[in-house]
């Protein structure tokens, strides 16, 4: 009943294309994220929807009906701001409950539903406090309950999380997600953290420039992204990229280092491959690179690798925490595994 | 010791300040407490203290009369100001539209002329409109200099309340109108104290428009009434009254004060914004 259709939208500020052209299905009760770098349209995008921003063309469709033209408000969409957006000078209850109470909803069942929205965030002891008189993940919970009040079909967040500290952040994350199983309403989520993306969607939009780069299972992305951007973008440290030439089952490098592969493509392409599909190796080995180590980061968990190989581009390895770490300087061979590598053509394009 | 030698410096340095800002009033006071031939005498020091000045105010005139017209100009010149100032400001802080810029300069413009220049020009307006001797001749002729500062003022503040915050009211249903009354007006009442403050303060020292625009001591504010205080002959200036009324007339302005200094300081917006 929420499904959200977006058809060619675009969007200019003066001459500027901020969006180009995007189509995109969102499914009812879907939780769908928008990632991006800084000033890829994925915030102006969200604003589309909500209404804050006018679509320069194209349609934009809330429950099969087009909302293109229609004012915020009558668009069954309630959003929650990066800064919260609190009303400084009212409590958390009338907060909560003002927009209700000019919509001249009845007083009981305004209260009604401000007291059960409370509860189920669990800030009904702190609804006669004003905002500064709130810690930022309590401001955070009362500028989502005054979104959740107004029983919208779809919600918005931009950049919910991005004023808490990291350990508020992880648990805000965790509820969010609650959140969503509870209500099953349909949630579109901005954010420029990866990591958040991966964790709470069921489908990653990757922006860059104002178009859709990829769509997807935050997995898909992960395992097959549709371009180099893509895969640079997901994963953390970044995939690994070589520029090779493949021919005849083999790539070679431009220092004419030749790494026998099993593919059937052939032709100029950017060879990438995740850190932790590298292994490591103390002897020369089919499919291995010569490397010196430049740098390591023990993380506990995982070591980091940094190398330099042959033509002075820079691999990054991640070693299980419990591995044998090589010291500065030492020489050692990355082994390229047989699965598990991405071709992408000179285009940025994935192939094969 | 340097640090206390500077506490000691700054407070000398804020009391010559303190001193020299309120010499005249204090000399006011001291004269308006003597009588006779007592009031030619320099002293710095109060003597004899003698009320027959105060009394003598609200005696030889209407003198009550003079400051409820100085009340009521005062008060419709802040109100209308507000509200004209608060709606303008909004729009011109808060909407685009071409020439806001040029309008923003204009509305300062308007405030460069001196009072003398529009005078006549105003007198004309005033017999058009049939306000001559008359109170709302004052309340429309204030505005002049009242509006743009104030106009000026809040659009500075209504521009730096946070975007989101407006936004956030969009998305809650809510109208311009509503968003203006119930969620901009209070976060800017500071402002709105301080501007009013110095709009009332403008209004009830003014003098020119006052002078020029009424004729009889009904209509007469209490500056222009004030001025025209005459003694028993046209050779004596009666400085006891004179200093008396100055004395009446500026309490209820250090009272106003007094009572809005915690709201004008107070800062509503501190944690709207932000962790």
């Amino acid at each position: 009943m929420a499904r959200v259709q977006l058809q060619s939208l675009s969007k200019q500020f003066g001459t500027t294309d901020v969006i180009r052209g995007v189509d995109l299905d969102i499914a009812d009760g879907e939780f769908v994220v928008f990632v991006g770098p800084s000033g890829c349209g994925k915030s102006t995008l969200l604003r589309l929807i909500a209404g804050l921003e006018e679509a320069s063309a194209g349609s934009i469709f809330i429950g099969g009906e087009d909302v293109t033209h229609r004012p915020p408000s009558k668009r069954g969409v309630a959003m929650v701001f990066q800064s919260y957006a609190l009303y400084p000078h009212m409590d958390a209850y009338k907060n909560i409950a003002f927009g209700l109470k000019m919509a001249e909803a009845s007083a009981e069942s305004v209260d009604q539903r401000v007291r059960r929205v409370a509860d189920m965030l669990q800030i009904s002891n702190l609804l006669d406090r004003r905002p500064r008189e709130l810690s930022g993940g309590q401001r955070q919970r009362v500028a989502i309950a005054r979104a959740i009040v107004r029983e919208p079909h779809v919600f918005l967040f931009d950049e919910p999380l991005s004023n808490l500290d990291a350990a508020l952040r992880t648990q805000t994350r965790l509820e969010i997600a609650r959140l969503h199983d509870d209500l099953g309403s349909t949630m579109i989520y901005v954010t420029h953290d990866q990591q958040e993306a991966m964790t709470l969607a069921d489908r990653i939009v990757l922006l860059n420039k104002g178009r859709i780069q990829q769509v997807g299972k935050p997995a898909e992305l992960y395992r097959r992204p549709a371009t180099r951007f893509v895969a640079e973008f997901i994963g953390s440290p970044p995939m690994n990229f070589l520029s090779v030439q493949i021919e005849g089952g083999a790539a070679t490098l431009a220092t004419g280092e030749r790494i026998p592969l099993q593919t059937q493509i052939s032709g100029a392409v950017d060879l990438g491959v995740r850190p932790e599909a590298l292994a490591l190796a103390e002897h020369e080995a089919p499919a291995s690179l010569r490397a010196r180590v430049v740098h390591t980061e023990d993380l506990g968990d995982a070591c980091f690798v940094h190398a330099s190989i042959a033509d002075r581009s820079r691999l990054v390895a991640r070693l299980a925490g419990d591995a044998a770490v090589p010291s500065k300087g030492q020489s050692i061979y990355l082994r390229l595994p047989s699965e598990g590598l991405h071709f992408f053509g000179r285009d940025g394009h994935r192939v094969g | 010791m340097t640090r206390r030698f500077r506490t000691v410096g700054l407070g000398i340095a804020a009391l010559i300040c303190t001193a020299v800002l309120l010499f005249p009033l204090y000399y006011a006071l001291l004269t308006s407490l003597k009588s006779g031939s007592e009031l030619f005498r320099v002293s710095y020091w109060p003597g004899e203290i003698d009320l027959s000045s105060y009394a003598r105010v609200w005696s030889e005139q209407n003198f009550a009369r003079n400051i409820l017209n100085s009340v009521v100009v005062a008060f419709w010149v802040v109100l209308l100001s507000m509200t004209l100032a608060i709606t303008a400001s909004f729009a011109l802080g808060r909407v685009r539209f071409a020439g806001r810029k040029t309008l923003l300069y204009a509305i300062l413009a308007i405030s460069m002329f001196p009072q003398v220049a529009v005078l006549s020009g105003l007198f004309e307006l005033i017999r058009f409109f049939g306000l001559y001797n008359n109170l709302a001749s004052l309340v429309l002729s204030y505005m002049i200099f009242t509006l743009p500062f104030t106009v000026w003022i809040l659009t500075t503040f209504m521009r730096d309340l946070p975007l989101e915050l407006e936004e956030a009211a969009i998305m809650d249903g809510l109208s311009s109108y509503v968003i203006v009354r119930h969620i901009f007006l209070p976060l800017m009442a500071p402002a709105m104290a301080a501007t009013g403050l110095l709009a009332f303060i403008a209004a009830w020292n003014e003098f020119l428009f006052a002078l020029t625009f009424t004729l009889s001591n009904e209509q007469r504010t209490v500056p222009v009434a004030i001025a025209l205080i005459t003694g028993a002959s046209e050779y004596e200036l009666p400085w006891g009254s004179i200093m008396a009324a100055s004395v009446i007339v500026t309490v209820p302005l250090i009272a106003l004060v007094l009572v809005f200094q915690r709201r004008m300081v107070a800062g509503l917006t501190a944690g709207a914004v932000k962790g």
